[in-house]
């Protein structure tokens, strides 16, 4: 099996314990926790969609040049994408936490049951 | 019971879908597209041997300003959040945290300047070798939140912070914009000589923006965290 299948599949399993976390646990701060391992889960898929074959970091040096770096370097646009991804999302998680934390301010408990105003 | 059932019901379909996906995938052996272009231009165009760090900071510019902005909004949104109400604040002046070990507060005073030094050395070289703004101005940001374990009753200035976040974000953009009227258009980085390839001053604007965005991502970070401890 190649490298980036193994990869592919470990990021899907990493999003599919995620959305069971998220799924399960009513402890807020859990559910967070959930939310990051999906997120590390896309990472891991997106990186894995952009390897090429044998390919190295995207970094001209002497071996790898502009002429032969065709199939010898990954694709770049995956690891940008996936580098904007990882700072989105420690902003996402940050505005999460500082919600849990007023939540537990103002009901002195961390579960998603004391929360049912919103409750459908 | 019936809930956990529809939960086991949607995975199991989310699964179905992601094994549908992993069974069709296979590796490719070149690069197509638009990538084809920044790998055989990019050098040419930008002049930066580190083709993640040209398209992060050139050819997709805008869309690192847009994180930026992101990263900053999160900011604000949690100090918006976190903030406290004053009989609050006049309690929490007196609360002491207990003094960390001995050992902790020497090995501050040891590596504290070698980590900042090695964030610097991470978003300087950003467009020489892995590294680039971001991951500079985290491991910036590591040094804060270590300088709060090992000394938790001194703060750092919020004041400071907030003035180097907005100065480097306001330089950041009167940069993108000086492209605007001297070379091909917003954050182009052609507007200082894009010089020797390879060597640390190349590559145009792309050293000085990755300088920037290291500053604003740690001292954003850094006042995050401080906010959090607080």
């Amino acid at each position: 099996m190649a490298i980036s299948s193994i990869v592919l599949i470990t990021g899907f399993l990493l999003i599919l314990i995620g959305l069971w976390a998220m799924f399960v646990h009513k402890n807020i701060i859990r559910m967070i926790i959930g939310f990051s391992i999906i997120d590390t889960g896309i990472h891991m898929v997106m990186v894995a969609l952009g390897y090429i074959t044998g390919g190295t970091a995207p970094i001209f040096t002497d071996t790898i040049t502009v002429a032969n770096s065709s199939g010898n370097i990954v694709d770049p646009v995956p690891s940008a994408l996936v580098l904007t991804a990882i700072v989105i999302g420690l902003g996402v998680t940050a505005i999460m936490l500082s919600y849990a934390v007023r939540i537990y301010q103002a009901k002195h408990s961390l579960s998603i049951d004391d929360c049912a105003e919103q409750k459908w | 019971m019936l809930k956990r059932l529809f939960m086991m019901l949607a995975l199991a379909l989310i699964a179905l879908m992601f094994y549908d996906i992993a069974g069709n995938y296979s590796e490719r052996s070149e690069l197509t597209g638009i990538s084809e272009h920044y790998a055989s231009q990019g050098a040419d165009e930008l002049g930066a041997a580190n083709l993640v760090a040209s398209v992060v900071i050139t050819y997709r510019g805008l869309d690192t300003l847009g994180e930026v902005t992101v990263l900053f909004i999160s900011a604000a949104g949690a100090s918006l959040l976190l903030r406290r109400r004053r009989e609050d604040a006049a309690k929490e002046k007196q609360r002491e945290y207990a003094e960390s070990s001995e050992i902790v507060r020497t090995t501050l005073s040891i590596l504290f300047p070698v980590i900042l030094l090695f964030g610097v050395y991470i978003f300087i070289n950003g467009h020489l070798t892995p590294g680039g703004g971001f991951q500079g101005g985290a491991v910036i940001a590591s040094a804060i939140l270590f300088f709060m374990l090992a000394r938790p009753n001194e703060s750092l200035s919020h004041m400071m912070l907030m003035r180097i976040e907005s100065l480097s974000g306001f330089t950041y953009v009167m940069l993108g914009l000086l492209g605007v009227f001297l070379a091909g258009g917003f954050l182009d980085n052609r507007v200082l000589p894009t010089g020797e390839f390879g060597s640390l001053f190349s590559a145009g604007l792309i050293p000085l923006i990755n300088i920037l965005i290291g500053l604003k991502v740690g001292s954003e970070l850094g006042s995050l965290l401080q906010k959090f401890k607080e």
